[in-house]
């Protein structure tokens, strides 16, 4: 277990409170300038070394992400927009960060900003976290009193204005270029890639996204120097992550760990168990909704980090592990999955608009029996239909975890859907194209 | 996608009172000049805040003109995006968490009470016309599940009994506490915290 001195995030459950005092007797704010003395080089060198991945679910490295903002600012200005658009089912630890450690967020913004030579910052949250966002607000107005941001923020030298952006209930601008676009006043439909926003991004501007743990967990980084973050977890998965354990387990958490810690460790410590005990698990998810659930045989040895999942065919993503037990009909609960991704498909691209539709249909009647032998294999071509024949990543999204249902979990959803292909009358089947033939008043 | 319609029945006219039209103001700021479009998704927020939670035709194209842009743009992002409520709902606006990690914590529990003491069909305003309810996508508190939003508060760690407690306490004007209905501390493991003891005992 990690000890409790290397927790980045010491606020976490709220003990000690969130205004500017108590965050600075927790190291925040107390020598910034020191840090942004050593120039933008330093500081994205630093981050690099680190190791530091994006904690938003893709895992980009931050450090080389920052190295794209353009060198020099040329006619257009630079903007940084950070990602609260948290709305992964299963993730939860973005909220505790603006309600709890806003501070250590700000002052990430402000280094990142000089960072990458923006003068104005967005924090984009979702509209359902008004009451987390006005206390982050209440946070920024803080800072702008103690003239921590503002002109010559903190005596860096440096400009920062931030402002907070809420969202409206939409999944989709979670994707950096559809956040892009919200923030602009229109829709939220992703932009094809490239050009790349840290080109020409927000307004046509360069523009640097961030998610915001990742930029929350920057000033400790600093701080403590690239090499001790880089020494806890493992090669090229390094650091803390704040994992969020839901579902069915004793008692569902929030915990900043190790990476690479063991699932088992993180389930059996933190979340008190399995509901049932461990014997009576059947399936998790390692990282939010869209990654792939992997099977209780392979839980027992899974360690939690990005290249770690992507092994077992899933992926780290958010880390939002939510556990599932053996009383849950899991076919059940990857509907419901497929149900959130139809409702929040943004419509632009054909493939995604249509097929989470399809997906979850067929789910829904596969969850009760009601599915032919050949549609389970029939299932799988739409989620191959699906995934990268579109332009964002919800398209992977939306079919990932029904792949992981098929590849895992195939057996029970054959045993359970029996019905032969061919129409027959005692099934009354509405959806065969032939169904009319049956019915007398046309035939 | 989700389908969504305006009202049928729609005021003539509307516009920003004073306070709507100060705040306005302060978000237009925080955008570059001639950018004011970016201002839309909150302006359309005041405005439903203004209208007892729901945005009627009038209003979008109030935005519209304030900010300069086309009509369409504004209703392509009213009816784009799900916080905004096109038709009327009650003044206690209760939405329920259905997603898999709250659905495996029982939260068609929570449903059943709505049904119960609200109204037997989502979106339909209780008896006293107070009050609505609708299931909606995971709102973000899943280590909390099951839970419900009223309004701006989430309400967390319910059951069928106390969501019916909630519900009967809002339809009587009562005040509401928002947070963890099972007394636990935000979002930390219950009675079993194994980590930054010092700082939970200092």
């Amino acid at each position: 277990m990690l000890k409790d001195q290397d927790r980045i995030f010491q606020n976490l459950y709220n003990d000690k409170g969130s205004d500017v005092s108590s965050s600075q007797e927790r190291g925040d704010w107390v020598n910034t300038k020191e840090i942004t003395d050593k120039g933008r080089d330093w500081i994205i060198n630093e981050i690099k070394e680190s190791q530091l991945r994006g904690r938003g679910g893709a895992g980009f490295p931050t450090g080389l992400k920052w190295s794209f903002a353009p060198k020099e600012v040329g006619s257009r200005p630079h903007y940084l927009v950070i990602n609260g658009d948290e709305s992964e089912p299963g993730t939860c630890k973005d909220r505790d960060i603006l309600r709890f450690e806003p501070h250590k967020l700000i002052e990430g913004c402000l280094i990142a900003s000089y960072a990458v030579q923006a003068h104005v910052c967005y924090i984009y949250i979702r509209g359902e976290y008004f009451v987390d966002g006005q206390k982050l607000q209440a946070a920024i107005d803080e800072a702008y009193e103690k003239k921590l941001l503002g002109k010559n923020a903190a005596g860096t030298g440096w400009d920062l204005d931030i402002y907070i952006h809420y969202g409206a209930g939409a999944y989709i601008c979670g994707e950096e270029t559809a956040l892009l676009e919200s923030l602009e006043g229109k829709k939220g439909q992703p932009r094809l890639k490239p050009p790349f926003p840290a080109l020409i991004g927000l307004y046509g501007c360069p523009t640097i996204i961030n998610n915001v743990e990742t930029i929350a967990v920057v000033p400790t980084i600093l701080r403590r120097g690239a090499k001790w973050f880089a020494s806890l977890g493992r090669e090229k998965n390094t650091g803390t992550k704040i994992f969020c354990i839901s579902g069915n387990v004793n008692s569902p958490c929030n915990v900043e760990e190790e990476m690479s810690i063991p699932l088992k460790e993180l389930i059996e410590v933190h979340a008190g168990g399995v509901i049932g005990g461990w014997e009576n698990l059947q399936a998790v998810i390692p990282g939010g909704s869209s990654m792939p659930l992997i099977p209780k045989e392979r839980c027992e040895t899974l360690k939690m980090d990005f290249d770690a999942c992507v092994e077992e065919k899933s992926g780290l993503g958010t880390a939002g592990i939510v556990v599932i037990n053996k009383d849950q009909d899991i076919i059940k609960c990857m509907a419901r999955i497929a149900r959130f991704y139809k409702h929040e498909s943004c419509g632009q691209c054909t493939p995604c608009r249509e097929g989470s539709g399809w997906m979850w249909r067929m789910l829904e009647r596969m969850a009760k029996g009601d599915a032919t032998k050949d549609e389970v294999d029939m299932l799988g071509d739409v989620t191959n239909q699906i995934a990268g024949h579109t332009i964002c990543a919800f398209g992977e999204g939306s079919s990932w975890p029904v792949q992981g249902l098929l590849r895992h979990f195939k057996k029970e959803i054959e045993k359970r859907n029996n019905l032969d292909p061919i129409v027959q009358k005692k099934n009354n089947i509405p959806y065969l194209v032939d169904q009319h033939l049956l019915d007398k008043k046309n035939a | 996608m989700s389908l969504r319609r305006p009202a049928k029945d729609q005021p003539e006219s509307f516009e920003f009172n004073a306070s709507s039209l100060e705040a306005a103001n302060v978000i237009v700021a925080k955008y570059p000049k001639g950018k004011q479009q970016s201002a839309v998704m909150s302006l359309l927020y005041i405005a439903q805040k203004q209208n007892n939670n729901w945005i009627p035709l009038s209003a979008m194209k109030y935005i519209a003109k304030f900010l300069d842009m086309p009509y369409i743009k504004v209703y392509e992002v009213a009816t784009f995006y799900s916080m905004y409520n096109l038709a009327p709902v009650g003044k206690y606006f209760v939405q329920v968490c259905t997603t898999t990690p709250c659905m495996i914590r029982g939260a068609n529990q929570l449903v059943e009470a709505c049904k119960e003491k609200i109204s037997k069909n989502e979106c339909e305003l209780s008896n006293d016309k107070s009050c609505s309810w609708m299931e909606v996508e995971c709102l973000g508190a899943c280590v909390n599940a099951p839970m419900m939003q009223i309004n701006d508060d989430y309400y967390e760690d319910l059951d069928k009994q106390k969501t019916l407690d909630i519900l009967d306490k809002i339809l009587n004007r009562e005040t509401i506490k928002p947070g963890s209905y099972r007394g636990r501390v935000n979002n930390e493991p219950e009675n079993n915290r194994k980590t930054l003891m010092d700082l939970k005992n200092a």
